[in-house]
């Protein structure tokens, strides 16, 4: 074989393969060389642009949240506190089979099963590294439980995590109010700079009145993350050390409220099983030292997240427990505007000390039929002004009420803070409403609507008809009473503290237009009234004032539900509950240097000095001091 | 006159100091000494880069030892078959080969989308036997024929050629066939291609490579798509090389640090123990490092060429030659790739990158090298 190939040429073959060889590293040398030009250009002339790149591709700025501020009562008892909990987290991307964990924490009752397919959805919608919340609070007993299945449920931990905390949830549920996870309405309103991070807002109350306050501002810190997004712990120091500094977070500050929760807590215990509220105010500073609205509802649960079905029975309830009555409950103040318009009569001479009539337990106006009756059917006889008050007797206020005039009403009431907002630093408060002939043209379309009656005027007297008052409205009314005209605007917040510097600020009191008479003299007269009204001989709350040890004035009143026909006797026994009078009662105390004015509203109680009256005496008793002297 | 030479031309032509009883031993055994060192060289290099790039994991650092092993076992055991018997046997290695890539495509398992796999008691490519039996095939059938060869002659290398690159292609794994279809080709440059024909080659290939596009993969043409403009599609197909380059180009002249660098650690690059290894390395131990690298595999390859042309007989010379250079074809391509200079093909870093069936391929082909040079006797010229 070797010999029938053609001969070959072994040394020319070997010159040929060592040029072909020289050839091809020439080639190999330029392709080479263009690689090491290309690392050149990335790691020496593009060193800079790259470099950057990467750090920009590792870090990602994470925001901080800051501590919300605390808030206390004025004794610096705690009212809203941040408390670790811990709450059971699932990554997805760490879970084999979704349904078969989900279904089986579920059997341990760790989360709720009607739950699980809102967990689903979140878990394949978002990102695969990023914690789904499957429960905000384990309870001592589900983390115990967690801790020895932990291993079962790979992917699924339990988290730490801030999460505020009421220790007297309802008592204060009213006047704190709670935080709850922000809305996207929130989220338009706050600087987004300073929000970043945060998860909850306040709702209601101080929480949300004082937010911008408490909540502080938000740090941030640089992490390194990984391709995915997902932060990751860099073991390497010098990974660590090359990050950018950290901003920490501004906590917010700490609130101290004028309230005292010891008559906070009593306010609510009073108006336990109760619809209704309690506002009792320091009438020299405007300070709110109780505000109750009852029933209440644990804030707890907005804090820490409820349950679909949970929140809807908050909702549904009748009672309704979210209604703050305290500032947005509007009721017919009844007999409770009396000293007020005692004072409009005396001042504008409509009436005069002297005057008397004799009530026969109804009142008509001339020329007509309809009979205006008397709280008390058989009349109070003659009366005074004095007696009319002590009494309530309702007829002598009819008689003189055509003489004010319902402007005339309006002009004093307007000036003891009835009809407009008092200006309290909690949100969503109501104006109430005190009538006039030009609120009246105003409010109706219809022409013969827009006209007064003097009949209007008439029940107006007894703080009926149009007229409205929020419980807080009566209490500052009631604290302009027994200041003899000096008024503060109502205050929650006293002070606040910089949680950094430990320095507090007092909250300036806000002294509002004095109520002026012509004769001062009258003060003493409508307060003196009202102090028999409690410790008098024929006072309606006289059960309630005699015998204790310190001098105080109120007035009770019993608004009307419903119209009663006229000639229908009024049975008590026969309306349903909830279409009882509702029982108020207005009071300070000691007359003779008030302290404290309280207003008292209880929904359907029927009867102002009997149900409402005792309310307020408890108060103030606790408030005074006299608490123990009177048990 | 005597030629004064470098200490690295000493070691690249063998003629360093004697080694004593050691080197006795080597001989003994078909090893070459500087070769071996090189490719020791850069297996060292290459393990220590691959621990930082599978995220510290003794267990499969451990894995890449054991397959390092196996493949220098692998290299010496054909060190010691005689280049003479090799030839002989070539055709059957050729045909088997063939053999076995018909089954893969009837019969063969998927992977990653491609069916490159055969399962005959153990799972291997037989692709792998063809980056071997192509040259072998090409230098023995030009083993007896005049050299250069003649235009028929080059048509029927050609077709050895072409059967299994077509075969490869179809399974598909367009990078080995492509590095299977530069193995013969440089056999016939080697043996003297025509530069004319090799020229008038050149403007073929411009339909030829129409003729490719015709023929490729959607992923594939993405990927010639990218390369031209990466950051038309930062997160999708350019990605790769997007995150590759940031890596290399944060490297630096010093890198970041062995297990420091960000871009890999943080997993913002891929396949970063396989295809990008060399960016690892680049963003790791910055220039200098992967200079001493490419240091090392021009070393190889010089080596290797120095045997080619030592080789006693036709058959030697080509196919030595072109395992030398068909080793730096892959160098090359997978740092062109790597930097970015042209499309990502999946040829992996040499030596260097995760994974064992081509290693062993790769030791096997320097065993070769080996046993040409060991074999060879000492005739004057």
């Amino acid at each position: 074989m070797d010999l029938l190939s053609p001969i070959k040429d072994h040394h020319s073959e070997r010159r040929l393969f060592i040029a072909r060889v020289i050839l091809t590293s020439v080639v190999a040398i330029v392709l080479l060389g263009l690689v090491i030009a290309r690392l050149v250009q990335l790691q020496v002339f593009d060193y800079e642009h790259f470099a950057e790149r990467s750090q920009g591709n590792r870090i990602r700025i994470e925001a901080v949240p800051p501590i919300r501020g605390l808030v206390f009562d004025r004794q610096g008892r705690i009212l809203a506190e941040n408390l670790p909990a811990y709450q059971l987290e699932l990554i997805p991307e760490q879970v084999d089979d979704l349904d078969d964990t989900l279904n089986r924490l579920a059997r341990k009752n760790l989360i709720e099963a009607a739950d699980i397919p809102r967990f689903l959805e979140l878990s394949r919608s978002g990102l695969h590294f990023k914690p789904v919340t499957l429960n905000l609070r384990l309870s001592d007993e589900q983390i115990a439980l967690f801790a020895i299945q932990r291993p079962r449920f790979p992917g699924v931990d339990f988290r730490p995590r801030l999460v505020r905390h009421y220790p007297d949830g309802e008592a204060i549920a009213h006047i704190v109010g709670y935080v709850a996870a922000m809305s996207t309405s929130d989220l338009e309103k706050v600087d987004l700079s300073r929000y970043a991070g945060t998860t909850q807002a306040g709702k209601t109350g101080v929480e949300s009145s004082y937010e911008s306050r408490l909540h502080g501002d938000s740090g941030y810190r640089h992490i390194v993350t990984n391709a995915r997004g997902r932060h990751v712990q860099a073991e390497s120091r010098d990974l660590q050390e090359t990050l950018p500094a950290d901003a920490r977070p501004t906590p917010g500050a700490n609130l101290f409220l004028s309230i005292d929760l010891e008559l906070q807590k009593l306010a609510t215990e009073l108006l336990a099983d109760r619809r209704g509220a309690v506002v009792a105010l320091d009438p020299w500073s405007g300070e709110v030292l109780a505000l109750v609205s009852a029933p209440a509802f644990d804030p707890n649960l907005f804090a820490v997240g409820m349950s679909t079905s949970q929140y809807s029975a908050l909702q549904q309830d009748s009672d309704q427990p979210l209604f703050n009555r305290a500032v947005r409950g509007a009721y017919p103040p009844g007999s409770t505007i009396k000293p007020m318009l005692a004072l409009a009569a005396l001042d504008t001479g409509a009436t005069n000390l002297e005057r008397k009539t004799v009530c026969h337990g109804f009142f008509m106006l001339p020329n007509t039929t309809h009979r205006y009756r008397d709280w008390k059917p058989e009349g109070h006889g003659e009366v005074n002004i004095h007696d009319a008050l002590e009494q309530s007797c309702d007829v002598y206020f009819y008689e003189i009420s055509n003489d004010i005039g319902i402007d005339r009403m309006h002009d004093y009431l307007d000036r003891f803070g009835l009809g407009s907002e008092t200006g309290i630093d909690v949100t969503g408060e109501r104006p109430g409403l005190v009538p006039s002939t030009e609120w009246k043209r105003n409010a109706f379309s219809n022409r013969s609507d827009q006209r007064w009656y003097l009949g209007e005027t008439v029940i107006a007297s007894i703080g009926q008809g149009y007229m409205l008052a929020t419980p807080l409205q009566l209490a500052t009314a009631t604290a302009a009473l027994a200041t003899r005209g000096i008024r503060y605007q109502p205050r929650i917040v006293a002070a606040w503290e910089d949680p950094l510097s430990g320095e507090r600020t007092l909250t300036p009191r806000v002294r509002l237009d004095d109520v002026e008479l012509d004769n001062v003299s009258f003060w003493d007269d409508v307060i003196n009234s009202m102090n028999k009204v409690m410790q008098g001989a024929r006072g309606t709350a006289r059960a309630v004032g005699t015998g204790a040890p310190y001098r105080m004035a109120g007035k009770s009143g019993t608004a009307q539900v419903f119209s009663v026909g006229q000639d229908e006797e009024y049975d008590e026994e026969e309306v349903e509950e909830r279409l009882k009078d509702h029982a108020l009662f207005i009071a300070f105390a000691p007359v003779e240097n008030p302290r404290i004015a309280v207003a008292v509203i209880v929904e359907n109680g029927s009867s102002g000095s009997g149900v409402a009256a005792p309310i307020a005496k408890v108060i103030m008793d606790r408030y005074l001091g006299y608490d123990d002297a009177a048990e | 006159m005597t030629m004064r030479l470098s200490d690295t031309q000493r070691l690249i032509t063998g003629k360093a100091a004697p080694l004593g009883d050691f080197g006795r031993a080597m001989r003994r055994l078909h090893i070459d000494g500087p070769l071996l060192g090189g490719l020791l060289l850069i297996s060292a290099l290459g393990l220590v880069v691959l621990y930082s790039a599978v995220g510290e994991s003794m267990r499969l650092w451990m894995n890449q030892l054991v397959r390092l092993g196996v493949a220098l076992v692998a290299m010496i055991i054909v060190a010691q078959i005689p280049p003479g018997f090799l030839r002989r046997w070539t055709p059957w290695a050729y045909f088997g080969g063939l053999v076995l890539l018909g089954l893969v495509l009837l019969t063969g398992e998927v992977g990653q989308g491609a069916r490159r796999w055969l399962d005959l008691g153990i799972r291997f490519q037989p692709s792998e036997i063809m980056k071997l039996a192509v040259p072998m095939m090409a230098a023995w059938y030009l083993h007896d024929r005049q050299i250069p060869p003649r235009f028929n002659q080059i048509l029927i290398i050609a077709v050895i050629i072409v059967v299994p690159t077509v075969l490869i292609a179809r399974q598909p794994d367009l990078g080995t066939a492509l590095l299977i279809a530069a193995s013969g080709i440089i056999v016939i440059v080697l043996a003297g291609l025509s530069i004319r024909l090799m020229i008038a080659l050149a403007a073929l290939s411009v339909p030829g490579a129409y003729g490719l596009w015709q023929f490729m993969q959607d992923y594939q043409k993405q990927r010639v798509l990218t390369l031209l403009d990466p950051d038309s599609d930062p997160l999708g197909a350019g990605y790769n090389i997007i995150q590759s380059k940031i890596a290399i180009g944060s490297g630096g002249l010093f890198g970041k640090g062995w297990t420091n660098g960000s871009q890999a650690q943080l997993e913002f690059l891929p396949e970063r123990d396989t295809d990008f290894i060399f960016a690892v390395m680049g963003e790791e131990l910055g220039l200098l490092g992967v200079l001493s690298l490419i240091v090392l595999y021009m070393f190889v390859v010089g080596r290797g060429l120095y045997i080619a042309v030592q080789a006693p007989d036709t058959y030697s010379r080509l196919l030595a030659g072109s395992i030398s250079l068909t080793f730096f074809v892959y160098v090359f391509v997978n740092t062109a790739m790597v930097t970015g200079l042209i499309p990502v093909v999946g040829v992996p870093l040499p030596l260097v990158s995760f994974g064992g069936t081509s290693m062993v391929t790769l030791m096997a082909g320097f065993g070769i090298l080996m046993s040409i040079h060991s074999h060879r006797k000492l005739l004057p010229h």
